[in-house]
């Protein structure tokens, strides 16, 4: 029998959690529904005010990507640790690192992407428009997969812990802060005019620097919680 | 024959050893923090334009100093115990966390005593306030995830993996006043030329020297306490009875 490649061994973990996904497609509406609750519930409490509400827009729309890429943390390896799938994983020759970014790529399609996809239509509630809605979507788009990475080391670090959701939030929401200020910043100055170039270029770095970095510390730490 | 490095790198051969420099790490923390205290309160002159409100300053700039230096003091310890699998080096990171929480409030908390009367807020959303708050979260995570895994051997590492994550910040932290532009000044103080009076800078440095006595002082306790705590051996106790070694045994 010979040994599957490196892509093919992270095809393969994409795959599985894609379909894993797939049955279980309730899992996936929630954290939309999640979104479009939340967001819609900033108007009602802040008031209809189109000015005040285009100003708050990129902030609501960013945090609340921000807790629902959180909330869907807890999916990310509980289901393997609890199963037992963790375990042979951890097994596999090819490096761990490796099949975490697979892991990671897959959370993301399943929780960050749909909200990406749905954020021109909130930005529309906010009365965001033109340039702004694009803005808006791009540092989404760049923002996101960055989310997913942080998240990924903090999810593994509070494996199997009690209390976990919580302490993955306390653990993981410091880390999300420069995301949310370059991706908030980056709406906020296309509508003030000035370009949004520079702070989609440093949500670009944000996630380049992830992907480097946070796999590693994700494997170490899933080493760690299942030794 | 060369110097024994790795005596005291055995918690057995480290408890005693600290236990002998507490005091001497405490007298001069007490002294340097009396004398910088003393300085910056008395001696220094009153600055032209912000009074004397500016004063603060004394104990705001060494506790972000320390803040910042205890966090990549803490993340070394931890990354040298991931390295070499050395548990004294866990027993250290866990030591230094409080304290270095503590000297973040401590900056954070005199950083919004200077800036009500200098800029007329509690609080301002700055590059450099921002990041500080952050850290201040950082430690209080370390603290958190440590004390809420039961299995030792895991909390060691989990807590430093995410210690050693979190050293991102610090850089941050330090370049935020040159990076963006914001209310925060930047460093008052350098090697090569500095901004303010002689006698000031005098003080402030007697006053880091203290808080640096005095984390010294503060972590050796707390190493011990955390010592004995997991090495809980009757035998290398001081008043342990022979009865205490032999049910030990």
């Amino acid at each position: 029998m010979s040994q599957p490649s490196m892509s093919e061994a992270l095809r393969g973990v994409v795959r599985r959690d894609l379909l894993l996904a797939m049955r279980r497609r309730s899992d996936v509406a929630m954290s939309v529904f999640f979104v479009v609750i939340v967001a819609s519930l900033f108007p009602l409490g802040v008031g209809p005010e189109p000015a005040v509400l285009r100003m708050i827009a990129s902030g609501v729309l960013w945090v609340t990507a921000l807790l629902a890429c959180l909330l869907s943390l807890g999916r990310l390896f509980t289901a393997d640790y609890l199963d037992g799938v963790l375990e042979q994983t951890l097994l596999i020759p090819q490096p761990l690192a490796v099949l975490v970014v697979g892991k990671v790529f897959a959370h993301w399609v399943i929780s960050g992407l749909p909200v990406v996809l749905l954020s021109p239509l909130l930005g529309l509630q906010f009365g965001l428009s033109g340039d702004s809605l694009g803005v808006l979507t791009l540092s989404l788009l760049l923002g996101t997969p960055t989310l997913s990475m942080i998240g990924a080391i903090g999810a593994a670090l509070t494996l199997g812990l009690r209390g976990s959701g919580l302490l993955v939030a306390l653990l993981v929401l410091p880390l999300f802060v420069p995301v949310l200020i370059f991706g908030a910043g980056a709406v906020t100055s296309s509508l003030a005019g000035i370009g949004s170039e520079a702070n989609l270029s440093l949500l670009g770095a944000c996630f380049l620097l992830s992907l480097a970095f946070a796999p590693w510390a994700t494997a170490v730490a899933l080493r760690i919680a299942l030794e | 024959m060369g110097i024994n490095w790795f005596k005291y790198s055995s918690p057995q051969a480290f408890h005693p050893l600290a236990g002998k420099m507490i005091p001497w790490f405490s007298a001069a923390a007490l002294v340097l923090i009396g004398v910088g205290l003393y300085i910056g309160f008395f001696v220094a002159p009153t600055d032209f334009q912000q009074g004397d409100a500016y004063r603060i300053i004394f104990v705001h700039v060494p506790a972000a100093w320390m803040s910042m230096f205890l966090y990549v003091v803490m993340a070394a310890w931890a990354g040298l115990g991931l390295g070499l699998n050395a548990r004294p080096s866990f027993m250290m990171t866990q030591a230094i966390a409080p304290t270095g929480a503590m000297f973040t409030f401590l900056a954070l908390l005199t950083g919004s005593m200077w800036g009500k009367p200098t800029w007329g807020a509690w609080w301002v959303w700055d590059a450099r306030l921002t990041s500080e708050l952050i850290l201040l979260f950082q430690y209080i995570g370390i603290i958190l995830l440590r004390a809420s895994i039961d299995d030792l051997r895991r909390a060691d590492r989990a807590s430093a993996v995410f210690a050693l994550v979190g050293v991102v910040n610090v850089p941050i932290i330090y370049f935020s006043v040159r990076w963006w532009n914001t209310l925060h000044q930047g460093a008052s103080v350098s090697m090569t030329e500095s901004k303010m009076a002689a006698t000031m800078v005098t003080a402030m440095l007697i006053m880091m020297l203290g808080f640096w006595m005095y984390s010294f002082a503060v972590t050796l306790a707390r190493v011990r306490c955390v010592i004995a705590e997991r090495e809980r051996q009757p035998s290398w106790g001081k008043n342990a009875s022979i009865q205490e070694v032999a049910e030990a045994r």
